[in-house]
């Protein structure tokens, strides 16, 4: 079965700026990937059980407990832009 | 002329009242300062894994189980991609297919009938940071730049989706109320609209009565009390019917409530779920909620506010009591131990709704911090049926009360407030008065009742207030039959 994709939008949805070269090279990729999650798909599964993950865990919990964070100074080290204690980010929206 | 009906559904956010937070061990009570509650985890520094509160999974069960919901038994983490730097990681932990809890309801008295809310689903997120957009406007559009405090960050956040069964802004108020009513019983959240750690967006959609087709939708936001919710809803019914009825049409899309305009203006246009690219994440392992989970999730559930206020009708408040004390957690519990120790109900209640929740008004304080017990109330309750105290001066022992002052005995000898139940001694005040107004006793032996209150009330007057008015008049009378 043709598996169709439509890479333009994949790829805004990521944001991420794409040559027209990098759309058609990954565009193919993503449709190798597809087709074989349709042959996965195709496999008949009945009686078997589904899995979620690929350990079989659940239930990994800790106790609400209040360990110490990190110093403000650390926090924001690694920031490329600070201003009174908080992390500064450009303007959000262009309108 | 079309006659509209208004299709609402409520998402309520709501945050929990854990320790710490949900998937890292930062503290969920910070101060103003900012980035002062963060750590590898909720700042998504590289290589850092989420691990999720077991509290927080208690408290969502909680809420699950008080709505009637069905708690799934196999349920999943999923990321919820967006570009918005609220939260650092690009995406939310959230909860998509197999949320934990599915199809409840919750029943809402609106004006004295009652009706069903059903229940969509209650899921388990966490809340964002805080952003301060920063420029002239002090508004999104138009800042120059934004300021990010990850504090909140990771809050666990638990969200209540409702069918869209509700048709007006006074059910969405009523189930708000209820809804608030409900976790703060739980004890997992303070659940206070105007501090965000309870919030609300409506989905509007209007069509003809009798049509069973849903209108095109809008959704509002930024309502932060169940007044201006209540409000905000009634404005959208108006603007959608208005729309169109001059031939307009609704589109999809976010409204903001501007509560000083009294108006939702327009805010984004709403992306698709398929936007959000949801899937499962691979970092937290699937939640298992067996029976034995569910079940003492069922056997911890404490009386529900509906209960409650039946149960304070039942031992003796009235209506608009019953409601009080129901929404005041504590009093309730208060009244209930008062009762069991034996005062009167009414007595109690009336106490209790009026001058106890005036004091804490006042005060700004919580019962919890004062000295009042149920012990006391009910000796307070004895001492005034007994006949130590009159009514007024049992208000004003409960105020002595109320302000540390002691149990209600001291306080009334302190303040000398206790009636003189000795006889004798009234007896020997009746005499004196009665002495010294011999016209008006002569009037009363002649069968004119008139001079009983004026006599009374030099009695009264002798004993300092302290004398049970009713044990006088008796004395009176009965000096006149000799």
């Amino acid at each position: 079965m043709p598996v169709e994709i439509d890479i333009e939008r994949v790829a805004h949805l990521a944001r991420i700026a794409l040559t027209d070269d990098e759309m058609a090279a990954y565009g193919k990729q993503l449709v190798h990937i597809l087709e074989h999650a349709e042959r996965v798909q195709a496999l008949p599964t009945d009686g078997v059980e589904p899995t979620s993950h690929p350990l079989p865990m659940v239930n990994a919990f800790r106790s609400d407990e209040v360990t110490d964070p990190l110093s403000r100074d650390d926090a924001l080290a690694g920031a490329p832009d600070v201003e009174d204690g908080y992390f500064r980010v450009p303007k959000i929206l262009d309108e | 002329m079309t006659e509209w009906e208004a299709v609402i559904g409520l998402e309520t956010h709501v945050e929990l009242q854990t320790k710490s937070k949900m998937f890292c061990g930062c503290p969920v009570d910070f101060g103003d300062e900012p980035n002062t509650a963060v750590c590898p985890v909720c700042l998504a520094l590289p290589g850092a894994l989420p691990v999720p509160n077991r509290e927080a999974i208690e408290g969502i069960l909680s809420i699950g189980d008080a709505l009637n919901c069905t708690l799934t038994e196999d349920s999943l983490f999923y990321r919820k991609n967006y570009f918005y730097p609220d939260l650092p990681k690009n995406y939310q932990i959230s909860q998509y297919t197999f949320p934990l809890c599915v199809d409840g309801h919750l029943d809402v008295d609106v004006d004295g009938e009652s009706t069903t809310v059903g229940i969509t689903r209650v899921h388990m997120e966490e809340d964002t940071g805080k952003s301060t957009h920063v420029g002239e406007s002090g508004r999104i559009h138009g800042a120059e730049h934004t300021l990010l405090d990850f504090n909140r960050a990771g809050v666990p956040l638990v969200e209540v989706v409702t069918e869209p069964d509700i048709r007006s802004p006074e059910q969405a108020r009523a189930y708000g109320m209820e809804l608030q009513r409900i976790v703060r019983a739980l004890g997992v959240s303070d659940a206070r609209l105007e501090e965000g750690s309870m919030r609300f967006d409506a989905n509007i959609s209007i069509r003809p009565v009798g049509s069973e087709e849903l209108g095109t939708r809008s959704e509002v936001k930024n309502v932060n009390s169940l007044r201006s919710m209540q409000r905000a809803i009634a404005y959208e019914i108006t603007r959608q019917i208005e729309v169109l009825e001059s031939g307009g049409s609704i589109h999809l899309e976010t409204r903001h409530w501007d509560e000083a305009k009294g108006v939702t203006k327009p805010g984004r246009t709403k992306e698709d779920s398929a936007d959000y690219r949801y899937f499962q994440d691979p970092d937290l392992l699937p939640l298992h909620i067996d029976d034995a989970w569910r079940e003492r999730v069922r056997d911890r559930r404490p009386k529900l506010p509906a209960a409650k206020r039946a149960r304070y009708r039942e031992l003796g408040a009235d209506e608009r009591a019953a409601d009080l004390l129901t929404d005041a957690g504590d009093l309730g519990g208060l009244f209930e131990s008062a009762v069991a120790e034996g005062a009167d109900a009414r007595t109690v209640a009336i106490w209790l709704t009026g001058e106890v929740v005036a004091y804490l008004r006042r005060e700004e304080t919580e019962v919890g911090e004062t000295s009042l017990t149920a012990s006391s109330l009910a000796r307070l309750a004895e001492m005034t049926t007994g006949g130590d105290l009159s009514a007024t001066a049992a208000k004003e022992v409960l105020a002595g009360v109320l302000a540390g002052e002691g149990n209600p005995r001291d306080v009334a000898e302190a303040r000398d407030l206790l009636q003189i139940s000795d006889v004798n001694a009234i007896e020997a005040e009746v005499d004196a008065v009665l002495e010294q107004h011999p016209q008006a006793l002569e009037k009363l032996r002649e069968g004119d009742p008139k001079p009983i209150g004026f006599l009374v009330g030099q009695v009264m007057r002798a004993t300092g207030g302290k004398a049970d008015p009713r044990m006088v008049q008796d004395l009176i009378r009965k000096k006149t039959q000799e």
